[in-house]
């Protein structure tokens, strides 16, 4: 006779087989987002549902905060004010022979029949939190497709470069700080001109240029900025500052940690800059003649 | 002989479905706020935390389809890897499952000594995974929030029983 058991005892699949699968799904999950960057469209998706849920996390802060903005005493206001307005007069001069600079150099360029710079839209963007992972630098704000942000954008703060734009959601935008570990910036020594490439080192506040060689003319105090040649970031941004040069002649490259000139981690507000740069198309390569195949037998 | 250290057991009301769905959504939404500085750095991860205790007190109800897709969730907000946290969470799902009943037998203070490794080897998962995907190791600290989630587990437990201690008879 047939005999089953009542429908308590059955627990379908035991723990283990169960873990077996939750497995085999996260690691295809993992390899098909760290290999093929197939599931942009799923982080889409769930960004959308997880997206209300960070907002009503972020809100009794958000709110202290303007209750806190309301109780300014107004003498706080006026010193900031008279403050403000010393600065204002101070920049006018610098914009002033900006703007006189900028005509020249419009002019001179018309002149050498040069490439005109290109004029830039930019966006205020509001810090929400740093990113939580701590594997890498990164910080998500509080504008995304949704006002027209793309990836690949430069980042700014009022002093210089924080970073690019990574990953773009419908409100939202992540961008990777320069000090990350796989962020890497090309720069130009202000005081020579040198070229060379700053890469983070993960770590808040530490920055390095790779690949310098042991003679290369950089010293302590040097000035860094965006070079401008790969066609991400404009030129003349500060970057960061050299703070050690260590040479030693055991290794193939120089050691040269720098400082990033902005707040790269401390900021509450950024401005992403919204230009499309038109670079010029790469020269087509040359076919190279075909070289006859090394056997692979000794003959 | 008298056995010592044994957890007093209480009869407690059945846990509504909701109030568990409710503390999972409280949970994320407290590793969504906006930690920064030191606090990011020691902070624990409470999602982690919240599904480590159902898994060890209601092992029908809570498994691994809602630690998986809580760690699909925490790997979006976090903009981390996808699976990363789906891979973590599963292993913690199957470790408070199997030891649910050895956990349940101790006091609090045995409790915690448990549930500070199963949180390790959650990080540890992680940190593999980061590890093979090319990331360096981030530096001990990334450890001192499980400690700190252990020592927050009698607090953890005593708050989510409350719904469920039954009414005291009327005298």
């Amino acid at each position: 006779m047939e005999h089953t058991p009542p429908p308590f005892f059955i627990r379908g699949p035991t723990p283990f087989v169960r873990l077996l699968l939750c497995s085999l799904l996260s690691v295809a999950l993992l390899i098909s987002d760290a290999r093929y960057k197939y599931l942009d469209g799923v982080r889409q998706g769930v960004a959308i549902v997880v997206y209300p849920l960070q907002r009503l996390a972020g809100a009794p802060g958000a709110m202290l905060g303007r209750i806190g903005e309301f109780f300014v005493t107004q003498s706080a206001l006026r010193t900031e004010n008279a403050r403000f307005s010393e600065q204002l007069l101070q920049n006018a001069l610098t914009v002033q022979k900006y703007k006189a600079l900028a005509a020249e150099n419009a002019h001179l360029r018309d002149l050498l029949a040069a490439r005109q710079r290109f004029p830039e839209s930019t966006v205020v963007a509001e810090v929400l939190y740093t990113g939580r992972d701590p594997f890498t630098r990164k910080v998500i704000v509080d504008k995304g497709a949704q006002q027209d942000i793309k990836t690949g954008r430069p980042v700014i703060d009022q002093i210089g470069l924080i970073g690019q734009v990574t990953r773009v959601y419908p409100w939202l935008a992540e961008i990777t700080l320069i000090t990350d570990r796989e962020q890497a910036v090309p720069v130009q020594n202000l005081r020579n001109g040198l070229r060379a490439v700053l890469g983070g080192t993960g770590n808040d506040g530490q920055l390095e240029l790779k690949f310098i060689p042991l003679n290369a003319d950089f010293q302590n105090g040097d000035e860094l900025v965006t070079s401008g040649i790969d066609g991400v970031y404009p030129s003349g941004l500060p970057v960061a500052v050299v703070s050690g040069v260590e040479r030693n002649a055991a290794y193939l490259f120089a050691r040269i940690t720098c400082k990033p000139v902005a707040g790269v981690a401390s900021h509450g507000q950024v401005l992403i800059l919204n230009r499309e740069m038109k670079v010029p198309e790469r020269p087509v390569e040359e076919e190279k003649p075909l070289r006859p195949k090394k056997s692979r037998r000794g003959s | 002989m008298q056995p010592r250290d044994i957890a007093p057991h209480e009869i407690l009301l059945p846990v509504k479905p909701a109030f568990i769905v409710f503390t999972l959504i409280a949970a994320l939404m407290i590793n969504l706020l906006p930690w920064s500085g030191l606090f990011l750095a020691l902070k624990p991860d409470f999602v982690a935390l919240a599904v480590l205790y159902w898994c060890i007190q209601q092992p029908r109800k809570v498994g691994f389809a809602a630690a998986w897709l809580m760690g699909l969730m925490m790997d979006v907000a976090d903009g981390s890897l996808f699976g990363q946290h789906a891979l973590a969470y599963s292993v913690l799902a199957f470790t408070g499952i199997v030891l649910h009943r050895r956990v349940q037998m101790f006091t609090m203070k045995d409790q915690v000594l448990h549930v500070i490794p199963i949180l390790l080897l959650n990080d540890l998962v992680v940190l593999a995974v980061r590890t093979l995907a090319g990331a360096d190791f981030p530096g001990f600290s990334y450890f001192v929030g499980s400690v700190i989630a252990g020592a927050m587990w009698p607090v953890l437990c005593f708050l989510l029983r409350l719904p469920q201690q039954p009414k005291s008879p009327q005298t």
